[in-house]
């Protein structure tokens, strides 16, 4: 093994231990060790480190030879390891907690595994070197392999991380739905004979769908990769579409913040995605939508009528619309950076107005606005997180519509010609007032339906609903997702709001891990994990160039 | 940069169309211009505040504003340097302020703040320096410099998320509570000069950053790093063919404006006596405008601009919004900085003293 290469691995594996060690710092290890995978065996505290020296083992075994690309493995497993180990052994030996609030002594508990600080470190050293070497292994092991484990451990990692929520939806059956339950779990995580079946389970699905797919393929009966993505989304959306009638009113409650942010998501899109107006005040108008809907119905003092929420939505919705152009309108010759600032101070100036006594009269200050009702259909009141759940999805299915006929409309074009270069669009004859206040109001439009949905979710609205965090959501949501594309837009959020929502005790830190992920998507991945074509095009239009001089007889498609 | 050479250029020479834009614009002008005039005149009719309040807005104003040039003066420098914002400056500041808070709190508990004051606070200055330059770096290395050459928004968000997970570590690490800021005797006292009373401390933050500016402007124009940052500014290209290492004046922006934040957070905290996580958001932005108003890449122009902010942001909400029956204005002084945020960067986003650069770059 070279120099060069041990170098390469240590320093992958120091870099993976600091993320590591980082984590445990800020608290995430700590807390992620309070929910068992496997119940006596393994938490997902533990499970997180080893995935993490796994990791700087995967990219460490960049070697074709494969013994060499093992021993690297382990090296940067091990190396991973050394940082935390050092952080155990500060901990037991300096106060750093008086500081530090989260290097306790029950991570040191955690950390040295109850068994002292000189045998905690070597099991770290040690585990951390041996979860490098499965990292590298995967790396480099065949295909079918690689097909049946990653399956497993994920089925044990969703299964041992979900289990409450699981294990809720399943207590509603008996026979031999239980018995498999009892099987699978004990009460607080999966039992060690129930994570090998699952682990098995999926191992063996994995690998058989692998070779049904060879075969499928070897005939042609395979559907192309559009059609297969297609399916794939249409799948997923009928069983999001029916997963809260079968999961309960938890899941709904989930799914509806989802659908809220989808709502959002696709309107910020308009606006960053299409017209590339990098927009950081969003979240007023989502503010404009719920205050207005809380104004029109409400049975508060504060209310201007009391509308049916069914004729207060329109009315919200077109608010916001006003507003998005409004808001719009001073902006139209600010562009890039500091477009961004100015969107972002003007998103402020709502907020703190909203939250001043000279607005309180009107708006109700920082007490807010109570007693919104919830709308009803006939005779029956949609009240549940279910019920509320259908609305949203009728809504979004409705916004997600009118957004597809936009990106492929004249309009759409136009956004788009904007958002690549904008003096070349008006030179186009591309009519840029107009354009740029459309892609206000209309985004607005759908943050303004959100909102007035989000009113009477809550039935009340208070000014510290509409932080700043909000357009950060919004905005992250569109980047994992890819910016520009709708189904990307419901990947980000069941990503990014659903997962944290259903992880309770992650809340806390899911800015920290939208921070992380727009840095990293940004660096690895800029076009999202569900890019739209043109933004795919675009990015990798290189590589495309390549392909054709490769001998690639087919030129892409051209866009419409 | 196309940006600032744009705002020169007539911004939507379409005919009719122009118009219906262009009075909504002056509206907002005439708008902003009236609520000035008839505010500062119905304050000066009601005379509600005396000579000495007014002094002490005054006061604070020249203080508050003393921190925001400081913190502007990072912007300032690395747009020049970089044409980025770097919009994770206020976690920096922010980054200062806790490590100045925990050397501070030590020094407090074992009485040396209040003995020995003026050796305490360089320890706490310099640890928070320290720190704040560190992270300031750290970030440039991580997350900056991969997109020197990438042009559209992706450094942008990249810094949005910079600015988000700085804020979530330290919240991680020291919690959500809002921690008070050691409050030693001396720090409280004041001089009182012809009735009028000076806070000790105001003038300690106001010398000490006039210092530190001082001393930061002779390093950016009489040092040869100075020059070469400089040099940097005006035509990277140019510069890096005349040998110079545009990776290592980039590290040393990120420094000295990571050195000036550092500094800036301490005061930040002594003046409110607060420290948490989301306490660099705020001037951040604030010390952003002033950069843009002063004319962004101009030093002596941030400078200008943060103490021309603090002024107003202090005086303001009495002298315009008192004079217009606003009840509780304080609350709005946010609101008042982050118009003239805004209103900078509608109408004059080449600064006060940008005109020379932008001239330069059409």
């Amino acid at each position: 093994m070279s120099n060069t290469a041990l170098r390469r691995s240590a320093a992958i594996g120091l870099a993976f231990g600091a993320g590591a060690v980082h984590l445990a710092v800020v608290g995430v290890i700590l807390m992620l060790h309070q929910r068992a995978i496997i119940v006596g065996s393994l938490t997902l505290g533990q499970a997180a480190l080893l995935l993490i020296a796994a990791g700087a083992g995967l990219m460490a075994a960049r070697s074709p030879n494969v013994g060499e690309g093992l021993l690297s493995g382990m090296l940067a497993g091990a190396a991973c390891g050394l940082p935390i180990a050092a952080l155990t052994m500060l901990i037991s030996l300096v106060p750093l907690r008086l500081i530090f609030i989260a290097l306790s002594p029950a991570l040191f508990d955690m950390l040295s595994f109850g068994q002292g600080l000189a045998a905690g470190m070597a099991i770290l050293i040690s585990s951390g070197a041996i979860a490098g070497l499965v990292g590298a292994g995967l790396r480099l092991s065949p295909p079918t392999l690689r097909r049946a484990v990653v399956p497993g451990i994920v089925a044990v990692l969703v299964f041992g991380v979900f289990q409450e929520l699981i294990q809720l939806m399943l207590q509603r059956y008996e026979g031999i739905v239980g018995e498999i339950r009892d099987f699978i779990y004990s009460w607080e995580g999966l039992t060690p004979e129930g994570a090998t079946a699952c682990f098995a389970v999926a191992a063996f699905w994995g690998a058989g769908w692998g070779f049904l797919r060879q075969a499928l393929d070897a005939r042609e009966l395979m559907p192309g990769p559009k059609h297969q993505r297609m399916l794939r989304a249409g799948l997923a959306l009928v069983a999001l579409a029916l997963l809260p009638a079968v999961a309960g009113s938890y899941i709904g409650q989930v799914l509806m913040l989802v659908g809220l942010y989808i709502l959002m998501g696709m309107g910020l899109n308009l606006e960053v995605g299409l017209a590339g107006l990098l927009d950081l005040g969003f979240v007023a108008f989502f503010a404009v939508g719920a205050y207005a809907t809380a104004l029109l119905t409400a049975d508060a003092p504060h209310a201007l009528a009391h509308l049916s929420y069914w004729a207060a939505m329109p009315v919200a919705v077109l608010l916001a619309i006003v507003v998005g152009v409004l808001f719009g309108l001073p902006v139209l010759g600010v562009r890039g950076d500091y477009l961004a600032v100015a969107t972002l101070g003007l998103g402020e100036i709502v907020r703190v107005i909203v939250m001043s006594d000279f607005a309180a009269p009107l708006l109700g200050g920082a007490q807010g606005i109570l007693q919104i009702p919830k709308p009803s259909l006939g005779a029956v009141t949609l009240g549940t997180p279910v019920a509320l759940f259908y609305l949203t999805l009728f809504c979004s299915g409705v916004a997600a519509l009118v957004a597809w006929r936009l990106e492929n409309s004249r309009l759409g074009r136009a956004w788009m010609a904007l958002r690549d270069d904008e003096d070349v669009a008006q030179a186009l004859g591309i009519n840029l007032i107009r354009c740029k206040l459309l892609a206000y109001g209309l985004g607005a439009a759908f943050a303004g339906l959100a909102g007035s949905i989000f009113a009477t979710m809550l039935s009340s609205v208070y000014p510290s609903s509409f932080q700043l965090l909000i357009s950060a959501n919004v905005l992250a949501l569109i980047i994992i997702g890819g910016m520009g594309s709708l189904p990307g837009v419901v990947i980000g959020s069941l990503a990014l709001i659903g997962l944290p929502e259903l992880l309770r005790e992650f809340g806390e830190y899911r800015y920290l891990f939208y921070g992380a992920v727009l840095i990293v998507m940004m660096r690895l991945r800029p076009e999202g994990l569900w890019p739209s074509e043109v933004r795919r095009r675009e990015l990798h239009a290189g590589d495309e160039t390549l392909a054709l001089a490769a001998g690639g007889n087919q030129l892409p498609a051209v866009q419409r | 940069m196309s940006l600032l050479a744009a705002a020169r250029l007539p911004r939507f020479p379409a005919a009719s169309r122009i118009d219906a834009v262009g009075i909504a614009l002056w509206g907002l002008r005439i708008a902003v211009v009236l609520v000035v005039v008839i505010g500062t005149i119905g304050s000066l009719i009601k005379a509600r505040y005396t000579g000495a309040q007014w002094f002490d807005l005054v006061m604070f104003g020249l203080t508050i504003g003393s921190i925001y040039a400081q913190i502007a003066l990072g912007y300032t420098m690395v747009y020049g340097v970089l044409r980025m914002i770097n919009f994770a400056h206020g976690e920096i500041v922010m980054s200062g302020a806790f490590a100045g808070y925990f050397v501070a709190t030590a020094f407090d508990h074992s009485g040396l703040l209040t003995q020995s004051p003026l050796p305490t606070m360089a320890a706490v200055v310099a640890v928070a320096v320290l720190t704040s330059t560190s992270i300031a770096l750290l970030a440039e290395r991580i997350a900056y410099r991969p997109f020197r050459r990438s042009g559209g928004l992706a450094p942008l968000i990249c810094a949005f998320g910079v600015s988000f997970f700085l804020q979530q570590t330290f919240r991680g690490m020291f919690g959500t509570a809002v921690r008070s800021y050691p409050d030693p005797l001396w720090q409280r006292a004041a001089f009182h000069i012809f009735g009028y009373t000076v806070p000790h401390l105001d003038v300690l933050v106001v010398g000490l950053a006039l210092l530190f500016m001082l001393a930061l402007y002779l390093i950016v124009q009489r040092t040869r790093m100075g020059t070469a940052m400089r040099a940097v500014a005006e035509d990277a290209e140019a510069a890096a063919l005349m040998g110079i290492d545009i990776n290592k004046i980039v590290v040393f922006t990120f420094a000295l404006g990571g050195a000036m934040a550092g500094i800036a957070g301490v005061f930040y905290s002594m003046v409110y006596k607060q420290v948490y996580f989301f306490m660099g958001f705020t001037p951040g932005l604030k010390a952003f405008g002033a950069a843009v108003l002063g004319g962004i890449g101009s030093i002596p122009g941030a400078m200008l601009g943060g103490f021309f902010l603090g002024m107003v942001e202090s005086v303001g909400p009495s002298l315009f919004l008192d004079g217009l029956g606003i009840p509780a204005p304080y609350q709005l002084r946010d609101l008042i900085a982050f118009t003239l945020l805004i209103m900078v960067l509608i109408f004059r986003p080449q600064g006060i003293f940008g005109e020379r650069m932008a001239k330069r770059r059409a």
